[in-house]
């Protein structure tokens, strides 16, 4: 089962999700990165059902790039959060996308945010958030050892506190992780936390 | 599993001598899982109407968005704000539901049966604005310690004809 989580630090926020892709009992891979870069300063972890959550977060993607080409400015992270409920609500009782959303961003006067958007369309700006089994772990640590104002250090030693306890854990825990980051800079990635590599694909 | 519980919510308001108060908890769950202790369940539509909704977070908030959506057009129109009769018959048109006129307490969530018990012994009516929210605040907390689904604090509006108060409640964090 995926795990993504994420939390905002003093002045950036990061976002966390396992890098398994999994079909019953099989694993396909183990470098599966499942947080999107929406644009310049956007990040967008997502976990559920693999095509859902590939199509909608390309979808989500385009659509900001559109408004931007549009409109010639950037949609706020706020207003890119509200954009992807809304998407959510809308398809929800016709058919509805099986996807957890965790949205960072930074935005300029605001500094760096991160919503909690469920599969149900249901949305709300918090300083730490997680989803799936993981969770149950994540947001214990978090609450435990998280403080408002952290620097990214401190950040990137509580995420790796997580990992260990999901992959001590959790009984099919998930191997390897990937970690980004958004701050005033902007969206990237920051490490891959792997335990476990794909077997290298020769040359021909 | 019901949407009715899935994410938790107690609602009461109380009319009092030309004023009425309002009060929400604050958690945001997902089944048994607290997502969230901050989370806004009643909603400013003007200065004198606020509505609670409760049920399904997604459906509140969606419900919230359509009928602001409402009064804003109302409001472009008939350039004034829309009476609490109005907009009642604008929300029971929209839920396709008989709304009920009460003139002393109304209550909504998944601590309802509670509230109801809570409000039916502790209410009284005409109460000054100070009374009434301690009223409304001791219903609202002591319905919410019964429900596991509900609390993590408590957030009240009081309305009289002057002004707003809105107030944060402490109560059992669990």
């Amino acid at each position: 089962m995926e795990s993504v989580f994420g939390l905002v630090g003093k002045d950036f926020a990061i976002v966390a999700a396992d890098s398994s892709a999994v079909h019953s009992i099989l694993v396909h891979k183990t470098n599966e990165d499942k947080i999107m870069i929406l644009d310049s300063h956007k990040l967008m972890g997502a976990s559920g059902e693999t095509g859902d959550r590939a199509q909608f977060t390309e979808y989500i993607q385009k659509n900001v790039a559109l408004y931007q080409f549009r409109n010639g400015i950037p949609l706020t992270t706020a207003a890119a959060a509200n954009f992807t409920r809304g998407e959510l609500a809308t398809a929800l009782r016709k058919n509805p996308y099986m996807v957890n959303i965790i949205m960072a961003g930074y935005d300029k006067d605001i500094g760096p945010s991160i919503y909690f958007i469920d599969y149900i369309a249901s949305l709300h700006k918090l300083d730490k958030a997680a989803f799936g089994y993981g969770s149950y772990f994540a947001l214990s640590m978090m609450d435990r050892h998280y403080r408002k104002d952290m620097i990214v250090e401190e950040a990137i030693d509580l995420v790796d506190k997580i990992i260990m306890e999901i992959r001590s854990r959790l009984v099919v825990a998930p191997p390897n992780f990937v970690i980004k980051i958004v701050d005033k800079d902007g969206a990237r990635e920051y490490a891959w936390r792997e335990s476990i590599k794909d077997a290298p694909v020769p040359g021909v | 599993m019901s949407i009715f519980e899935y994410n938790g919510c107690a609602l009461v308001a109380m009319v009092g001598k030309n004023c009425f108060a309002i009060a929400s908890d604050r958690r945001l769950g997902v089944q048994l899982q607290t997502i969230a202790t901050d989370f806004q369940k009643i909603y400013k539509i003007h200065e004198k109407l606020f509505i609670g909704l409760s049920g399904l977070a997604t459906d509140a908030q969606t419900l919230y968005q359509r009928l602001v959506f409402r009064h804003k057009l109302y409001e472009l129109r008939e350039e004034r704000d829309m009476k609490p009769e109005t907009f009642a018959s604008l929300v029971s048109a929209l839920l396709y539901e008989k709304r009920e006129l009460a003139k002393d307490f109304v209550v909504a969530g998944t601590a309802s049966e509670s509230l109801y018990g809570a409000c039916e012994s502790m209410f009284k009516p005409d109460m000054e604005p100070e009374e009434l929210f301690e009223t409304i605040s001791q219903a609202l907390l002591s319905s919410v310690d019964r429900d596991c689904l509900s609390g993590w604090g408590g957030h009240v509006y009081v309305v009289t004809p002057t002004e707003v108060t809105e107030r944060i409640l402490k109560g059992r964090m669990d």
